[in-house]
């Protein structure tokens, strides 16, 4: 039972934020890469302003899976890096606690680019 | 200025027409009028664009076997494409050797063609053009929007680009149908933004030119048995049926539109409809011609529309200016 309220809630988060994203595809001419990086931007502000720990205890996988949580992610580096290293860190910090993400994106887009070929839309 | 509209001295008939479309189009409601459709849309080749190119030069090969000629018996081949500096037509006419004039009005090449070609005949210089256009789903969406890669989602004014190839033979010997008349379009820009929107950026370009068709004329819509606009989809449809009626000139309910024509739009989720260079021209060569050779339809205005816009300027944030031209064909007695 306690599982089933940890997905509800996870689906709950992720589902909110797709609507929020399907609501701008429909009612507003921004192509879907600008609406993208709105919610990474988001995520940013969110993160910075001290939010998102709030949403991402509750939703989980709901809040952090989307471009949001690599916002986050981005973000909670820099303020890091910042603390730890000073200015430089506010630029190293970011990207080095998103590496795994970046580095991963990177390796499976080429073992997919390798292996897979592109299809029309059905 | 001269008048917008060119009545032919020397009309020229078309003397057979050859449309090869992809299954999605074989799926719609007109896809038994096609003469032929693939199953894959790849056609075996490496990539979209090539195969663009394949079903392009088939759809020639094919249309001379159906006139019975052969590519020395044409005199000029006048085609269009989407892709980048007309690739698609370009690398298509590697396989005949027939003069060639690339041409390129977006989605509105076709009545750009069958403008050049039947003005070559009209003066004399010509006995018998091709026009032809091609376009691909999977091609467009990668010059004008997103590659497929992306895996974007679609909007609800998107449209669906039609995967075909349409061609015809235009004769100065004397057919079942001949180009009658035509107006040449100005460009028309309202600054719709939106590359997902283009029925709203063209639909006043289409405008346009039917108005100064009907005032050049002195005709009314209902002189034609169809009107047909190329691309303007379900929404772009209402729009000019609506600024058709602020310009006096109300749309009889003989007017539609290739691009809803060809699809279901419920049922293909194809947004608002087709689009694409080869809407409007596979829907003439198959659908539209062959009603008006049965005698159902005996004057018919085709109205293509194109949306004036490349990757370039959209990323630029340009507006989209578009444009559409207006042939009247005539089923001869």
């Amino acid at each position: 039972m306690e599982y089933l309220i940890i997905y509800l809630k996870v689906f709950l988060t992720g589902g909110l934020i797709c609507v929020v994203g399907q609501i701008l595809v429909n009612t507003t001419k921004m192509t879907t890469a600008r609406i993208l990086v709105i919610f990474l931007l988001l995520g940013v502000v969110l993160e910075t302003a001290g939010v998102f720990k709030y949403i991402a205890e509750f939703g989980q996988a709901g809040a952090t899976v989307p471009i949001m949580g690599f916002g986050s992610n981005l973000a909670k580096g820099a303020i890091k890096g910042t603390l730890e290293k000073g200015l430089l860190g506010a630029l190293t910090g970011g990207v080095e606690s998103a590496a795994a993400g970046m580095g991963s994106v990177i390796f499976f887009a080429f073992i997919v680019g390798l292996i897979s070929k592109s299809k029309t839309k059905t | 200025m001269k008048t917008q509209t060119i009545f032919f001295k020397n009309p020229a008939y078309i003397r057979e027409v050859a449309s090869i479309a992809g299954p999605k189009e074989a799926e719609g409601p007109i896809g038994s009028y096609f003469d032929k459709t693939v199953e894959d849309d790849s056609l075996g080749q490496k990539s979209f664009e090539r195969a663009e190119v394949m079903m392009h030069t088939t759809t020639l090969k094919y249309l001379l076997n159906k006139a019975k000629m052969r590519s020395a018996q044409i005199d000029l081949c006048v085609s269009g494409d989407l892709s980048d500096e007309i690739t698609g037509a370009n690398f298509t006419m590697r396989s005949f050797d027939i003069p060639f004039l690339g041409i390129y009005s977006a989605c509105a090449s076709f009545a750009e063609s069958i403008i050049v070609g039947s003005t070559f005949i009209d003066a004399g210089h010509m006995d018998r053009v091709i026009c032809s256009v091609s376009s691909h789903f999977s091609s467009a969406e990668r010059q004008y929007r997103f590659p497929l890669e992306l895996g974007n989602q679609r909007t609800p004014l998107s449209q669906w680009t039609v995967t075909a190839a349409g061609a015809l033979i235009l004769d100065k010997d004397k057919g079942e149908v001949k180009v009658e008349c035509a107006t040449l379009g100005t460009v028309i820009d309202y600054g719709v933004k939106d590359a997902n929107d283009l029925g709203a950026a063209m639909a006043p370009a289409a405008t346009a030119t039917l108005v100064s068709h009907f005032r050049c004329t002195g005709r009314k819509p209902d002189y034609y048995d169809a009107i047909f606009t190329g691309d303007l989809g379900e929404a772009g449809s209402r729009i000019l049926r609506s600024l058709m009626i602020e310009e006096g000139y109300p749309l009889p309910d003989s007017y539609n539109d290739c691009g809803v024509l060809i699809f279901n739009r419920e049922g293909q989720k194809v947004g608002q409809g087709g689009s694409g260079a080869a809407c409007s021209a596979s829907v003439f060569c198959s659908y539209i011609y062959k009603k008006m050779l049965n005698g159902e339809l005996n004057r018919v205005l085709l109205v293509p529309t194109g949306a004036l816009l490349s990757k370039t300027s959209g990323l630029q944030g340009e507006t989209i200016p578009s444009i559409a031209h207006a042939v009247s064909f005539v089923k001869v007695q």
